[in-house]
């Protein structure tokens, strides 16, 4: 009776030792197995080739890939709660759940013809998509992907089916989401999740591009590529509607050619403001919320793609649109000037900063790497091989509104 | 001699931008692009490779069709089949005339997202481009 009770425990104990043991000594990161935490993690979007590269931030490697993720143009990640779980919006209509920690694509549906983006719920039970074709939005079951609602963006003037731009989800179990073709916005109530409420505003602006929403889940801004301005819904008085801001920010001057669409996502509160990219204007647009007065605009080297605020909002970094891709800027909060200019290479399609800012990530697509830069020396720390890399992703996002 | 190419169906008092190809009058396109236009372009016929790419290096050929694919593709998706903008495959664009594309390439579309392209493409650069599209090029290109 002792004996095998004592065989009971010791098998018990002992994989675990050996498992700790693993771990104390050479932190073997690349066996998919073994325990670790998932706060450190991300995903780099391998475009091209429909594949992401597994990522951490500690010791700055790569884990490994996940294959067979389709086409990734332009695809975009959100996070599990928990950090183990990437959904991954894939241009091909393809929302894929893959599991960093094993590695390995764990569900994929294709559930539209074209999609741009998606978002994770509040409570991170729900997955919602925007696509192009058709046009609207599919949101679904976080664990197995099981559709719960369609949305088809029917316009408000009966026109048709809108494409659907700038996805992002709100306090309230709600997602906010813009019709670009349509130019509404709308407000898709899910507290209710099996009888979910549709709030609509039309005639927000023509043609809006993208949306972002700020990180206290306050203010949904849609940049408008039809007009100089921007649209803003206060989610705390949606009673008050969609306002006009920045109206008339280009001064009706004739814009410069856009050869890539600004994002908004990755839009940047830094201090008492915000910085965004203009369309059509080689500058960064700063701005102040609530009275959403315009404070400052800093020319910048191009179309700025993204204007991306270090966590500790003391720095904004920022890249461009095609030919002058080859180039980030650093402007300086306090100051509003450009303190740092380098060239990582053709193509720096995106940048993610660690969750406290000491790193930040630089995808290099023409040069097939992603680049880790300290933020206060700017030196290069490491570049790690990648296949056309595109959006980063790292899974800190998992506990932040709208991201 | 630009403006003006281009005239949208509006419903609601509003441009509609939706099927942007359907909304097209295509025949004035014709007619503006075939003023507009030298008589070379038009007789020298985009569609016969053999001209297209007899006039551009094949390093350059390489660089269109990786522009095609990577910055078009921002747009109109890296397999071409359409995002914010309209899907250019083959049987999209087959019936288009040539010259109309190409004027699209180098001119944009006012009211649109689509840019000008005449400040980083020559017109027999761009004329190549609706070649390539129009015979599915960038699907034999390796990425």
């Amino acid at each position: 009776m002792k004996f095998s009770s004592l065989m009971a425990i010791t098998l018990l104990i002992v994989p675990t030792l050996a498992a700790d043991q693993a771990w104390g000594q050479a932190s073997d990161q690349s066996s998919p197995n073994a325990t670790r935490g998932t706060g450190d993690l991300g995903l780099v979007i391998e475009r091209a080739s429909g594949s992401l590269l597994v990522i951490e931030t500690s010791e700055r490697t790569a884990l490994g890939r996940i294959e067979g993720l389709g086409d990734l143009s332009h695809a975009s990640a959100v996070f599990s709660r928990d950090g183990r779980y990437g959904f991954i919006f894939g241009r091909d209509g393809g929302l894929s759940k893959v599991d960093l920690l094993a590695r390995r694509l764990v569900r994929r549906v294709v559930q539209s013809g074209n999609s741009i983006g998606g978002a994770i719920s509040q409570d991170g039970r729900l997955v919602a998509v925007s696509n192009y074709k058709p046009g609207g939005v599919k949101v679904f079951d976080a664990v197995n992907l099981d559709l719960v609602a369609n949305i088809p963006a029917q316009a408000s003037d009966g026109s048709g089916l809108s494409k659907v731009v700038g996805l992002a989800d709100a306090p309230g179990q709600r997602f906010i989401f813009s019709l670009y073709d349509a130019g509404e916005i709308w407000v898709a109530d899910f507290s209710d999740r099996a009888n979910f409420k549709l709030h609509k505003y039309p005639n927000i602006g023509e043609l809006p591009y993208d949306g972002l929403i700020t990180g206290d889940g306050h203010y949904y801004i849609a940049g408008l590529f039809g007009e100089d301005g921007m649209a803003m819904l206060d989610l705390w008085r949606p009673d008050l509607g969609v306002r006009r801001i920045l109206d008339g920010y280009g001064r009706g001057e004739e814009k410069l050619p856009v050869y890539k669409m600004p994002h908004l996502e990755g839009w940047a509160r830094a201090g008492d403001v915000i910085f965004l990219p203009a369309v059509g204007r080689h500058e960064v647009l700063v701005v102040e919320p609530g009275s959403w007065r315009e404070v400052g605009r800093i020319p910048v080297h191009g179309q700025p793609i993204f204007a991306v605020a270090r966590p500790d909002g003391r720095q904004v970094w920022v890249n461009f649109a095609h030919p002058l891709n080859d180039t980030v800027q650093v402007i300086d909060v306090p100051s509003l000037k450009i303190i740092h200019e380098f060239k990582p290479g053709k193509a720096v399609l995106h940048l993610e900063f660690t969750p406290r800012g000491e790193q930040v990530w630089i995808s290099v697509r023409d040069a097939d790497r992603v680049d880790v830069y300290d933020t206060e020396s700017f030196q290069r720390l490491t570049s790690l091989p990648a296949k056309k890399p595109s959006g980063i992703f790292l899974t800190a996002r998992a506990n932040r509104i709208g991201l | 001699m630009v403006s003006g190419h281009f005239r949208f169906r509006r419903s609601g008092g509003e441009a509609r931008f939706a099927g942007l190809w359907d909304a097209i009058e295509w025949p004035a396109i014709v007619r503006m692009c075939t003023m507009a236009f030298s008589t070379m372009v038009l007789t020298a016929g985009l569609a016969n490779s053999a001209w297209a790419e007899g006039n551009i290096s094949a390093q350059r050929q390489q660089e269109l069709l990786y522009l095609l694919q990577q910055d078009c593709g921002s747009c109109h998706g890296l397999t071409l089949k359409g995002g914010l903008g309209s899907p250019l495959l083959p049987i999209n664009l087959a019936g288009k005339p040539d010259a109309a594309l190409v004027e699209v390439i180098m001119q944009g579309l006012p009211g649109t997202p689509m840019p000008p392209w005449r400040f980083l493409l020559e017109e027999k650069e761009a004329a190549w481009l609706v070649w390539a599209l129009k015979t599915g090029q960038t699907m034999k290109a390796t990425p």
